[in-house]
């Protein structure tokens, strides 16, 4: 039977029929876990399973990034337990020098086109910017796979998403992705599989998929997929060992719940308003508002490209006065290039606070948190009350982030 | 075998014009400020804590209760205390139209009855379900009675992964090939 991409990977994976519908018992490549969700995955695994073995240590891993370094007592003994439980059973630990789980899954080679990943993070269907089906799972569920390597899963349907035209120059992937988070709602794609075509999606470079790709659960969609190779690989493919620049293509004749087709002709940089990604207007009407605080970074725009499109805008500039702007890189690999490169001189002279890499200015971490009334523009996927701390949150692209940083409020790059 | 009949008061999480609530986040059923928490019995507390016009409901609920929830409940992140709670507190089932991929399976895996139902919007707009009332819920053929109003409303039955499970009592029972 013809197959979509998601019915493809999985079928690669199973002795099931992995057709839309049906639930099957699949393989997974890799499975890991973080410091939330890990300390419960050790917790159970020694009260369910004891001494019994893992499936597979190498191909099982632990990557702290939520709270990188432990900045509370209580994600430090997380942090620990993991650790200790992972020495007794050679499981590799990428700490929390190393930088959000879901990329160093790719930068390693562990998460690969076409093959299978889960792990305690919600957002693991970022790996469908390289082609594999990544998906967060509790700590339950990641239990069983550190056992048995297997999970079961409910094939979703797939929809297929038509882009129609191109964008404004001054567009960037942020902009096409919030975007679509306003079309497509919570219920457009949700709980299937979304495969993205036409020049806009096909046109994106690496780091533009997976900006994209990280917010199809902001959609409440399974993963979202752009079939075929990258249009434009840029640097953050050339850190990605494999084949990390082709997603696997549908089948002709494949078998969708729905086709939307999304005029994105002539879009211009947008913005997502407090306190939902799917509330989204152009940065035109919304410019002037105030600003205390900004953030780039993210498993959404936490790579080299993103910084240098943040450097582009602040190089000779400064954050206002009175502006916090907090940066925090994906990975270690993404701050060793901006240190070399020149990046990290720049953004420290506009008056950024660089950080390691992880999750902080997300999540909840070491990157810090809104007080109360303190309006913040970041780059992250979410913005719901509570997430970032206390004060509403503005979701953007870096170049938006930035030039709002330099004007004290918001702004698009091109009034600089 | 797990009783696959459940009968207890409901809790409809409708706002003030009697519409359920869509899209309640993992931050408002249990916040972030919480995650650090791993024993279960310590989660009830936190139940719902970050959703206006909820935030007591740790104190209201009582074991057998049954929660009626909007659509995509659950949406956010994987954290498997969104659903602890509701089992720390002794709440039965919960029943909604739809939910995140990874909270629907979250409870699942533990044995916790996650019910879909494409008619609860309405049956909760036109008021023919509300807070207090005692429901009845047939897990295996997939019915829902509102026993006070006396009315019945659909629900989708028990997939067999997810019997399966909710037999054994986890995800960890099942027997492993
Ligand atoms: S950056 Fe935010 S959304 Fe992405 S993995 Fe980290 S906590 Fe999750």
């Amino acid at each position: 039977m013809a197959k979509t991409v998601i019915e493809k990977i999985v079928q690669a994976h199973s002795r099931d029929e992995a057709a839309a519908g049906r639930i099957v018992w699949m393989d997974l490549d890799v499975r890991s876990a973080r410091d939330f969700g890990g300390p419960n995955v050790v917790k159970h695994f020694e009260r369910e399973y004891g001494d019994e073995p893992l499936d597979d240590p190498a191909r099982t891993a632990f990557t702290f990034d939520l709270c990188a370094p432990a900045c509370t007592l209580k994600y430090a003994d997380n942090q620990q337990a993991c650790r200790d439980f992972a020495r007794k059973r050679g499981i590799p630990v990428y700490d929390v020098d190393r930088g959000i789980g879901s990329h160093v899954l790719m930068e390693e080679g562990l998460a690969r086109p076409g093959g299978t990943a889960v792990g305690t993070d919600s957002h693991m269907n970022i790996l469908g910017a390289i082609g594999c089906f990544g998906q967060g799972m509790g700590d339950v569920d990641i239990t069983f796979a550190f056992r048995t390597g297997r999970t079961w899963f409910e094939v979703p349907e797939s929809v297929r998403v038509v882009l129609k035209g191109m964008p404004s120059p001054r567009a960037t992937a942020k902009d096409l992705t919030l975007h679509l988070c306003r079309i497509l709602g919570t219920s457009k794609i949700a709980l299937r599989s979304a495969e993205f075509y036409g020049p806009a999606a096909a046109g994106l470079d690496l780091a533009g998929r997976i900006t994209l790709c990280s917010m199809i659960t902001e959609m409440a969609g399974i993963i979202g997929f752009v079939p075929g190779p990258v249009g434009r690989p840029g640097k953050t493919a050339a850190a990605f060992p494999g084949p990390g620049t082709a997603a696997p293509e549908a089948d002709p004749g494949a078998r969708y719940a729905a086709e939307i087709e999304v005029d994105v002709d002539g879009l211009e940089p947008q913005v997502a308003l407090p306190p939902s990604p799917n509330t989204v207007k152009p940065v035109s009407e919304v410019r002037g508002a105030r600003i205390d605080s900004g953030f780039i970074g993210s498993c959404t725009n936490g790579r080299i490209e993103d910084m240098e499109a943040a450097a582009a805008v602040l190089r000779g500039r400064k954050v206002r006065p009175g502006v916090m702007l907090k940066i925090v890189p994906a990975t270690r690999r993404v701050y060793e290039e901006m240190l070399s490169t020149g990046i990290l001189k720049i953004l420290f002279d506009s008056g950024a606070i660089v950080l390691n890499p992880g999750c902080g200015g997300c999540a909840e971490g070491h990157a810090g948190l809104t007080g109360k009334g303190e309006v913040e523009i970041g780059t992250g996927n979410r913005n719901f009350p509570g997430k970032q701390g206390k004060g509403p949150v503005y979701l953007a692209s870096p170049e938006t982030v930035a030039a709002s940083c330099a004007k004290g409020e918001i702004a698009a790059p091109g009034e600089l | 075998m797990r009783e696959t009949m459940l009968r207890g008061r409901v809790w409809v999480l409708a706002g003030a014009d009697g519409r359920l609530i869509e899209d309640i986040d993992t931050d408002q059923i249990f916040h972030n400020a919480h995650l650090h928490i791993t024993e279960i019995s310590q989660m009830g507390a936190f139940a719902l804590g970050n959703l206006e016009g909820w935030k007591d409901f740790p104190e209201k609920a009582r074991p057998g209760d049954i929660l009626i929830a909007g659509r995509n409940f659950g949406a956010g992140s994987s954290r498997q205390q969104a659903v602890d709670c509701f089992v720390a507190l002794g709440v039965a089932a919960i029943a909604a139209p739809s939910y995140s991929a990874i909270y629907f399976r979250n409870a699942v895996n533990t044995g916790f009855p996650v019910l879909r139902s494409g008619g609860l919007e309405q049956a909760a707009a036109e008021g023919r379900i509300r807070s207090g009332d005692e429901v009845e819920l047939d897990l295996a053929a997939g019915r829902g009675r509102d026993l006070t109003r006396d009315g019945a409303f659909p629900l989708e039955p028990m997939s067999a992964v997810q019997r399966e499970i909710y037999e054994a009592g986890s995800l960890f029972r099942l027997k492993k090939d």
